[in-house]
């Protein structure tokens, strides 16, 4: 199961939407955010859902993989649902002994579920089509202004680079410590809920302790191989805006302020 | 070019200092090391040699003792960065050397890190990845590979520095046979081809066989040292330390013990093979 996590996960196809510069994807999923939070009624929904599945499909990235993607998030995104269509006052449907479901609700609940999958699947585009260091190249390139005010603009993105690079790295680990402590008698699946992060102890434990020896190991690799900040460091790949990145802009901010104005 | 000096380490002593006890993990250690040497070094979990290891491109300063690399003093600090890039270093666990999310983002980190221009970094990368055989993987996910390719990637990696030397601590520790094999062949042939510097720690006799220099190291010093075969030779004095011989020297020395007149140098199948046909 921690497998099927795709968050933060890269899938190369050399595809358009690739090759765009990150910041133009960085600046264009922040808009989508702002535009999802801003429009309110299910017809814009209906075009940013187009423009979502023209986006995967223009990515190459499999539909497949992207609701692989979203399946961990069942459990919040049903959870949202189910709240909002009890908890929201309007006129009752149905009623399950003291509690209703009220029309208001449910299209509330709905619309905030949508919202989350639009939320997940637009922002885990952005990592699956970008490589995590061009990214978090992106990322310091557009923090660099601020540099002037303080803000450490390439240790951050040093962090970001190193945290992406061992997710698949401590989630493999988390899934060969769950097997050891299985076959050893540990159970993670039954009992309340107490019971059930209690029985996280033992995997969590060693997990943090390997994750802090992975850290002192890769610390002096990076020092071994003259890691020494960000001052006169050069890049292989060099940022540059290129038309597709004016045209990609162009057309995301034109869509999104269509729909607003709806 | 073959007897310029490498590396030169004098009366070194290094502490591990805690709050309660301090740990000698070298003592009073000499050791020169010339251009284009490949030199293995054995020993015990906690014999030194790790921490031998580091003091070769001054990620450890010696506490007594001077260690030089190419001349220049590890302790100078002016130096430091000079000192790593002539002195590269591979480490035992692959997955935590290596920095990039892609292969070639990460063989580009250390050239990267020295300023180099970005058309010669393109340029390092193609030929590194070529040298260790690795050219198909340039934009594969480094946590798709094998152990072995992970660990050759690291090596690409350090080659892109254009190091004089590469220091490998325990790199096949992690690794299946196949995996060994494979980084085995690509140290030989940086070795060869390239003329880098070799110092290649490991638990695995059998990859001490092909060194110019063996280096035994028992309790903070060097007990053995010499060609692979006057090493292996001491069978005897190998085992009193706990240490194995290469198989087919071992068969030699049980077989010697017999009464069959075998000599006990003997370092692979090969020659062992024609040391039988000439029995009578």
């Amino acid at each position: 199961m921690l497998k099927d996590i795709t968050i933060g996960q890269h899938y190369p196809t050399g595809s358009v939407i690739h090759k765009l510069d990150p910041r133009t994807k960085i600046i264009a999923v922040f808009v989508f955010i702002l535009t999802l939070f801003l429009v309110e009624n299910f017809m814009a929904y209906g075009f940013i859902a187009i423009f979502v599945i023209c986006c995967i499909r223009i990515a190459k990235i499999p539909i497949k993989y992207i609701i692989k993607g979203l399946k961990p998030l069942t459990f919040i995104i049903l959870f949202t649902l189910v709240i909002n269509s009890f908890m929201i006052a309007g006129e009752i449907i149905i009623s399950i002994g003291p509690l209703n479901i009220t029309e208001e609700g449910l299209y509330q609940g709905t619309f905030m579920a949508v919202r989350l999958i639009m939320l997940v699947i637009g922002t885990s585009l952005l990592t699956l089509t970008t490589s995590p260091i061009t990214l978090t190249d992106g990322i310091e390139s557009l923090l660099n202004p601020f540099k002037k005010i303080g803000v450490p603009a390439h240790e951050l993105a040093m962090m970001m680079t190193i945290a992406l690079r061992f997710i698949p790295t401590l989630l493999e680990e988390t899934d060969k410590i769950m097997k050891a402590q299985m076959a050893r008698g540990a159970d993670f699946e039954s009992g309340s809920l107490i019971k059930r992060s209690k029985s996280l102890v033992p995997l969590l434990v060693p997990l943090f302790i390997s994750a802090f020896r992975r850290a002192d190991d890769l610390a002096m690799a990076m020092e071994a191989r003259c890691y020494r900040g960000g001052e006169g460091r050069t890049r292989m790949k060099e940022l540059k805006y290129f038309k597709r990145d004016f045209l990609a802009i162009a057309v995301v901010l034109s869509l999104f302020a269509v729909l607003y104005l709806m | 070019m073959k007897n310029k000096q490498m590396i030169n380490i004098n009366n070194v002593t290094y502490e591990y200092k805690s709050e309660d006890e301090n740990l000698v993990a070298i003592k009073d250690l000499s050791l020169d090391i010339k251009q284009g040497e490949f030199i293995v070094i054995i020993g015990h979990n906690g014999s030194g040699k790790s921490t031998l290891a580091k003091h070769m491109n001054a990620l450890l300063l010696p506490t007594e003792g001077i260690v030089e690399v190419k001349g220049m003093d590890t302790q100078d600090e002016k130096h430091t960065w000079d000192i790593r890039q002539i002195a590269g270093m591979v480490f035992q666990n692959p997955d935590n050397q290596i920095v990039g999310t892609i292969v070639e983002e990460d063989v580009a980190f250390g050239p990267e890190n020295l300023g180099v221009k970005r058309e010669e970094i393109i340029e390092r990368v193609e030929s590194s990845l070529s040298l260790v055989g690795m050219d198909a993987y340039r934009f594969k996910a480094p946590h798709l590979l094998s152990g072995g390719q992970k660990q050759r990637i690291a090596i690409a990696g350090i080659i892109a520095m254009r190091p004089d030397c590469i220091i490998l601590d325990e790199p096949t520790a992690m690794l299946d046979p196949e995996g060994r094999r494979e980084v085995m062949k690509t140290i030989k042939k940086l070795n060869k081809e390239e003329k880098i510097t070799i110092i290649h720690i490991t638990h695995f006799m059998e990859e001490a066989v092909d060194a110019d220099r063996v280096i035994v190291m028992e309790d903070s010093k060097i007990v053995i040292q010499g060609k692979p075969r006057e090493v292996f030779k001491q069978v005897e004095k190998l085992k009193k330390l706990g240490l194995d011989v290469p198989q087919v020297t071992e068969l030699a020395y049980v077989l010697s013990k017999e009464g069959i007149n075998i000599p006990a140098d003997v370092l692979t199948v090969d020659e062992m093979v024609m040391k039988i046909c000439q029995l009578r």
